[in-house]
């Protein structure tokens, strides 16, 4: 079941939560929508559930218009960030709800909504505690029942925001994973909201990173860690260094370094940002190699790594980041001069 | 249950918890308990006569009958209005939210006035029930509509937080498995403003058996018909009867205890589940 978004606006009084945004979800794809709050993605994402309408645009599910169909007619599964559950049933009846509330005709008996009901709990591994209330439960468990009840009717598309935002760091790495787990098995198209890009790296067969009601960038994890197209992603999706300075003719300057950079034709000098993450910068005690001249601040081991925090003689920060066997050969410390190198910088022309 | 084990920011244990006693005593339990013992001046056989006397028996019929209903009557308008006030916004929300409190705030005597002036059958509104051939005041009715002016704030103020408390994204959650309105109504929301519900009907109605000022105006107070409990026992003490007027605000007060303790009963055993 595909779900295929075109041109969809949607204003709020004056502001625009989503500007002319189109995409389309393959079926059995697990796709993460990723961005600031404020972003517009849980807007179009409770367009896509109809639980929103939008200003214009459409919205396509397997091929089928949408757009005028109410959330009861759409068939979405839909997990809420604060799981709403219903407080006054049991594990049991929540997953239930959503079959007992169809029309006669189309509900199923009671001896095969109890057997979909106890499968879908084993599913999310919380059968042991189907006669509890939800708040006997614990947030993982709460959302895990939330989610059994989204699959109980059956939907074409589940439709996740933030799911694991209002859990512990650590809940929310083992239910990420476990979410994973679930996709491959069940391989139902889904499209879940998130603010935390590891999140969305982790777990999503495609990223699609939005900033100020519009989308930055839409690929593959890796493309957008990689490739970054935009200020924007770059900055998004980790830390990162930025050096200001000018590019013309194919070449772009930035301090002391002098890099290739065949996308300015233009023989006129045009301000331009390199960027570079923390692990593309090399440091030395060689002052004489053609590096930017920095003062070290600061060092914090960082598991793996050790993260050196460097300010320039414009008493602009570096933050650089080093394999701790380098740092153990090299003991660099705090107080020292040392030249800045980087080994790969992503350009952007400035507007 | 006197420990002191779990340490408490709140200072004073045994302090606190002599000053609730001695406070409940003097305030709640020793007016009461002096109730019964008065009234055993009467002697059993008196005591019985006194309060199963038909004029009496007619009175707690009456009294009970029209403050059940109008808590009913509470019930239902009170979450309409309850749900309006919390959930929409709307030019002159704010003062019709603090209109719904005037009933407490307004000497009963002023709304028993201002009801019967009304209801009566030449009044503003009772000229036109009259010509349909209903009457309202001077009837079981009339004292059913005081009853419902007192008990309304009961009912909105309980159901007021709870409703705030209810999240949109629980309906949207009903809504996107399939629930059409009528059923959200039913099996999400009800169920859960029903403790709370039961609450504000309690209070509703147990204030409006007591309910004196407002009703003695528009009953019209024949005996038998549209004589309430607390009339009655005004007439014993103005009879300087004492022990009488005891004995039957012993029975209301019984009866009264009785059915609070049930609707309380109901009401701990549903929001026991809703515990968060």
């Amino acid at each position: 079941m595909s779900i295929e978004v075109r041109n969809i606006r949607k204003t709020f009084g004056t502001f625009a939560a989503v500007r002319d945004v189109s995409f389309t979800v393959g079926s059995g794809e697990l796709v993460a929508l990723l961005g600031p709050s404020g972003c517009g993605k849980t807007t179009l994402l409770r367009i896509i559930a109809g639980l929103e309408v939008q200003d214009s645009g459409t919205v396509l599910l397997s091929g089928e218009d949408a757009s005028t169909q109410d959330v009861r007619a759409r068939g979405v599964g839909f997990v809420f960030q604060h799981y709403a559950l219903f407080r006054h049933m049991t594990v049991f009846d929540n997953v239930a709800f959503g079959l007992t509330v169809r029309p006669r005709s189309r509900r199923p008996d009671k001896a095969e909504i109890s057997r979909r009901v106890h499968d879908l709990l084993k599913l999310v591994q919380l059968d042991y505690l189907h006669d509890r209330y939800p708040s006997q439960l614990s947030g993982g468990q709460r959302q895990r029942v939330a989610l059994a009840r989204a699959l109980a009717v059956e939907p074409k598309v589940l439709l996740l925001d933030e799911p694991f935002g209002a859990l512990d760091a650590n809940v929310r790495r083992d239910l990420r994973r476990w979410l994973r787990r679930l996709h491959e098995e069940i391989k139902l198209t889904s499209v879940f909201v998130t603010h935390d890009q590891e999140e969305a790296f982790d777990l999503a067969d495609r990223v699609i990173i939005m900033n100020r009601g519009q989308i930055e960038q839409d690929g593959r994890p890796d493309e957008v860690a990689d490739q970054p197209k935009s200020p924007f992603v770059m900055n998004f999706v980790g830390n990162v260094n930025r050096f200001v300075g000018t590019a013309a003719a194919g070449r772009a300057t930035f301090g002391p370094f002098t890099v290739d950079y065949p996308d300015a034709v233009d023989s006129t000098s045009r301000p331009a940002a390199g960027y570079a993450r923390p692990h593309e910068l090399e440091v030395s005690r060689n002052l004489t190699n053609g590096g930017l001249p920095a003062r070290l601040v600061h060092v914090t081991p960082a598991g793996a790594l050790v993260r050196l925090e460097l300010l320039d003689d414009e008493s602009r920060t570096i933050v650089v980041d080093l394999p701790r066997v380098q740092q153990e050969q090299e003991q660099f410390h705090a107080g020292e001069r040392l030249s800045v190198i980087p080994r790969r910088l992503t350009i952007f022309l400035e507007e | 249950m006197f420990s002191r084990q779990r340490r408490n920011v709140l200072p004073g244990f045994r302090l606190t918890m002599g000053y609730t006693i001695l406070y409940l005593c003097l305030i709640v339990i020793v007016p009461l308990l002096t109730l019964p013992v008065q009234s055993w001046e009467l002697g059993w056989s008196a005591f019985w006569r006194v309060v199963s006397d038909a004029r009496v028996v007619a009175s707690y019929r009456l009294s009970i009958g029209a403050a059940f209903a109008a808590a009913c009557v509470n019930a239902v308008f009170g979450l309409i209005v309850a749900w309006v006030l919390t959930r929409y916004r709307f030019p002159g929300q704010r003062l019709f939210d603090a209109l719904i409190d005037l009933p407490f705030a307004l000497p009963t005597a002023v709304a028993g006035i201002t009801l019967t002036t009304l209801y009566a059958p030449n009044g503003w509104i009772g000229r036109y029930l009259n010509d349909l051939g209903v009457q309202v005041a001077f009837t079981p009715l009339g004292i059913t509509v005081a009853l419902t002016f007192i008990g309304l704030p009961f009912v909105v103020r309980t159901l007021q937080p709870v409703i705030d408390d209810l999240d949109l994204e629980i309906e949207e959650a009903a809504s996107s498995l399939g629930a059409t309105r009528w059923q959200i109504l039913r099996r999400v929301v009800l169920p859960f403003l029903f403790p709370a519900w039961l609450t504000g009907f309690a209070l509703a109605f147990a204030r409006s058996i007591g309910e004196y000022g407002s009703v003695v105006f528009i009953a019209g107070n024949m005996p038998m018909r549209t004589e309430i409990t607390p009339l009655l026992i005004i007439t014993q003490l103005e009879q300087f009867n004492y022990a009488a007027a005891t004995a039957i605000a012993v029975v209301l007060l019984v009866i009264s205890f009785a059915l609070l303790l049930a609707i309380n009963g109901l009401q701990a055993w549903t929001s026991r589940r809703l515990a968060a």
